[in-house]
């Protein structure tokens, strides 16, 4: 095939740049652990509220002295619906919903996943000082414009702590983590 | 040839009307993104005329316009079709499913949006009509793959036209991408809203709905490519630049376009974040054959301007015929899919996905996208074909040349705005955006304004398209028309192209299904070695 010697240049530089992207994808993908939320775990969403992974809601520490953040989702509401967290600190949250799909998005943050019926939703990142709107970034139904929370973040000195205990049951640990 | 043109022409009416509606709706939007208190608004009526909106744009208009171009394509290939009954029971299937989802859409059975994830649950028509669409488009599909094969036995060792290439592996992707659909469809939306059985997985219907969702994309996309490389140039007054190319490019989006469909589902829980990355990977080779074809295109385009007398480095794009209105809808069309194309990018960037997912940046990217690349390119192609297919002349061609121009700025107000109030956090496919006085949701408002006068802008110019069309269909003048006629290659070897590698289909068509073996078939087995807890139907609408 005669390919014209601009159109040869025009893909070779073409396939650099491609080549970069697949670079710094890989470089921060497999050797930074910079992942979506991606994490595999099922539960049964008519039992969701009740069972012990979800029953207590809130905000909560583990033994190493992680944060957590434990919400459900359902029409048209997240239970609970403000959390207050340190700033600056890996806080990793846990979700599923009750009834339809929905998205849990901390607004100018890259903190957000979709919240699925069935399946338990995780991420981790961190936050600077202030106030978020928390929104439902999933179609949900007629009220899905006014599902909303807050989430306060205070300097890790002024943080009061958590506000429940610990799971039962603490989520297994395994799956993939997503880490901001 | 009366006959195919009968058939064209009844696609693209149903096309037309589609787009009508689908264009009312959207104004309505408009106004409700401009929070005016008006007394037909409200939340119902609002995720409504969502859902009807993208159901009639992206798969009604769409389709049908593709369908009818792609009937074009093989009768001018052949001098005929291999089936044209086939093409009308295909319309009459399509089209009686248009008419069942239609229904239960603006009844408000189905405000379920045009993705429609489970377990939110619509009317079984809605899913039964969609369902209709697709087994229609694969009568469709059988056609052009017939077409193809005569059109190779035809010319023996010369290859088919590029036009008729494009065409075929755009069927042929489409026939193997709607497996997805059909199957999610068929196996888990159509009996469980029939009450046939309890609970469907959402995120399984997810993954099928974006096997189809990607390479539907691609689908909108390569017949815009087919024109901008077949008749384009023609119009513009020149050559294509590169044509063995552009027959590499339609098979790589052939290969590329479906093993793609995680990164849509990048914040999706349940599925392990090695598979969203093999998809990231593939995704990124698919902007290969568009960045080739950027260029191929801008080539042709030089050599036109330069052919009308164009002299110095940029003095050529002034002398394009920016008047004649498939030109002008094309090379707009273009100039927006540069910005669309790289906000795209930014999608299916695995960590950058996680600013923009679900926000209004989304809807802004495909606005620009399938809303201009495509509807606009599809347009101007109406302007073209139309005449032909009717015999009769073009009317209100003042219209015409201006209505391009009207999409393009509306589209500048509508698009652009949703990308920066999606960089801002505010979410899409929300009614109101003040989440009760949410001091975030404040900064939005002022650029939420814009958007709400691109739509009004974007609603004049589809107006001023639907009624080109209606008076030219209706009362154009009788007279002869042009025949449609493709552009030359540039540069043709004496005695014309061999055909070669890239013009063997069947052989691609089984690369294409190794790799989507590969990207689908494990993280599919696995999902289904989960204990998984199905879901019921909810209807909050």
């Amino acid at each position: 095939m005669n390919v014209d010697l601009y159109e040869r240049i025009w893909m070779w530089g073409t396939a650099g740049m491609l080549a970069l992207f697949f670079g710094s994808t890989a470089v921060a993908a497999i050797g930074r652990q910079f992942q979506p939320p991606s994490h595999v775990e099922t539960i049964n969403p008519a039992a969701a509220l009740s069972d012990p992974r979800f029953a207590s809601r809130g905000v909560w520490v583990d033994d190493q002295g992680g944060v957590h953040v434990t919400v459900i989702g359902m029409m048209f509401v997240w239970l609970p619906d403000h959390v207050t967290v340190p700033a600056e600190t890996p806080v990793t949250f846990h979700l599923t919903s009750t009834d339809v799909t929905h998205g849990y998005q901390i607004v100018r943050t890259n903190g957000q996943t979709m919240v699925i019926p069935g399946y338990v939703s995780r991420f981790t990142t961190r936050f600077a000082p202030g106030e978020y709107l928390i929104a439902c970034n999933e179609y949900c139904g007629l009220g899905h414009h006014a599902m909303a929370g807050r989430l306060t973040v205070v300097p890790a000195a002024e943080w009061a702590g958590p506000g429940t205990a610990a799971p039962a049951a603490p989520a297994p640990e395994g799956g993939d983590h997503g880490s901001h | 040839m009366a006959r195919t043109e009968r058939l064209a022409l009844a696609n693209i009416w149903v096309a037309v009307l589609a787009f009508g509606v689908a264009a009312a709706m959207a104004v309505m939007q408009a106004i409700s993104r401009a929070n005016l208190e008006l007394p037909f608004r409200s939340s119902r009526m609002y995720y409504m005329s969502v859902t009807a909106h993208g159901v009639l744009m992206a798969l009604v208009f769409t389709t049908f316009f593709i369908m009818a171009l792609g009937y074009v394509t093989a009768d001018k290939e052949n001098g005929k079709l291999q089936l044209p009954r086939v093409g009308w029971a295909a319309f009459g299937l399509a089209t009686t499913g248009v008419v069942l989802a239609a229904w239960a859409i603006l009844t408000f059975k189905a405000s379920v949006l045009y993705t429609f994830y489970p377990p939110l649950q619509a009317h079984p028509a809605f899913y039964i009509g969609l369902t209709l669409v697709v087994v229609g488009s694969w009568l469709w599909v059988l056609e052009m793959v017939l077409s193809w094969r005569a059109a190779r036995k035809a010319r023996a060792d010369r290859p088919v036209s590029l036009a008729m290439h494009g065409t075929a592996a755009n069927a042929i992707l489409w026939a193997f991408c709607t497996l997805g659909v059909a199957a999610e469809m068929l196996f888990l939306l159509i009996p469980w809203s029939l009450g046939l059985v309890k609970t469907v997985d959402p995120l399984l219907a997810r993954m099928l709905f974006w096997f189809f969702g990607h390479p539907l994309v691609y689908f909108w996309v390569l017949p815009a490519y087919v024109l901008w490389y077949t008749l384009l140039p023609k119009e513009a007054g020149g050559r294509l630049f590169s044509e063995p190319l552009g027959r590499m490019v339609f098979v790589l989006f052939l290969i590329f376009s479906t093993p793609v469909g995680f990164h849509h589902q990048f914040q999706d829980p349940g599925i392990s974040a090695n598979w969203k990355l093999l998809h990231t990977f593939f995704t990124m080779i698919i902007s290969f054959p568009s960045l080739v074809t950027a260029f191929t295109i801008c080539a042709s385009l030089e050599v036109a301007g330069r052919l009308r007398g164009g002299q110095s480095l940029f003095g050529w794009i002034r002398r394009l015929p920016w008047g004649n209105p498939f030109v002008a809808a094309s090379l707009l069309a273009m100039l927006l899919f540069l910005v669309g194309g790289f906000g795209g990018a930014i999608n299916a960037a695995y960590m950058l996905n996680s600013v923009v997912h679900n926000t209004a940046w989304i809807h802004g990217h495909f606005h620009l996208t399938v809303g201009s690349a495509v509807a606009l390119t599809f347009m101007g192609a109406a302007y073209y074909f139309v005449p032909r297919l009717s015999g009769r002349r073009l009317e209100l061609v003042p219209l015409a040349k201006i209505q391009p121009y009207l999409w393009f700025l509306g589209m500048l107000l509508f698009a652009l705005p949703n990308h920066f109030t999606g960089l801002m956090g505010m979410p899409r496919r929300i009614f109101t955006t003040d989440y009760a006085g949410a001091a975030q949701a404040h900064a939005w408002e002022a650029i939420t304004g814009l958007t709400a006068l691109g739509g009004i802008v974007l609603f004049v110019s589809a107006a001023l398209f639907v009624q080109v069309m209606l008076v030219t269909l209706l009362m154009g003048q009788k007279e002869p028309q042009p025949p449609i006629a493709w552009a030359e290659p540039l540069g043709e070897p004496a005695g014309g192209y061999r055909a070669g590698l890239w013009d063997r289909l069947g052989l691609w068509f089984v690369v294409a299904v190794v790799l989507v073996l590969i990207a689908y078939g494990y993280p599919l087995w696995d999902h289904f070695q989960m204990e998984r807890f199905g879901s019921p139907g909810f209807k909050p609408f």
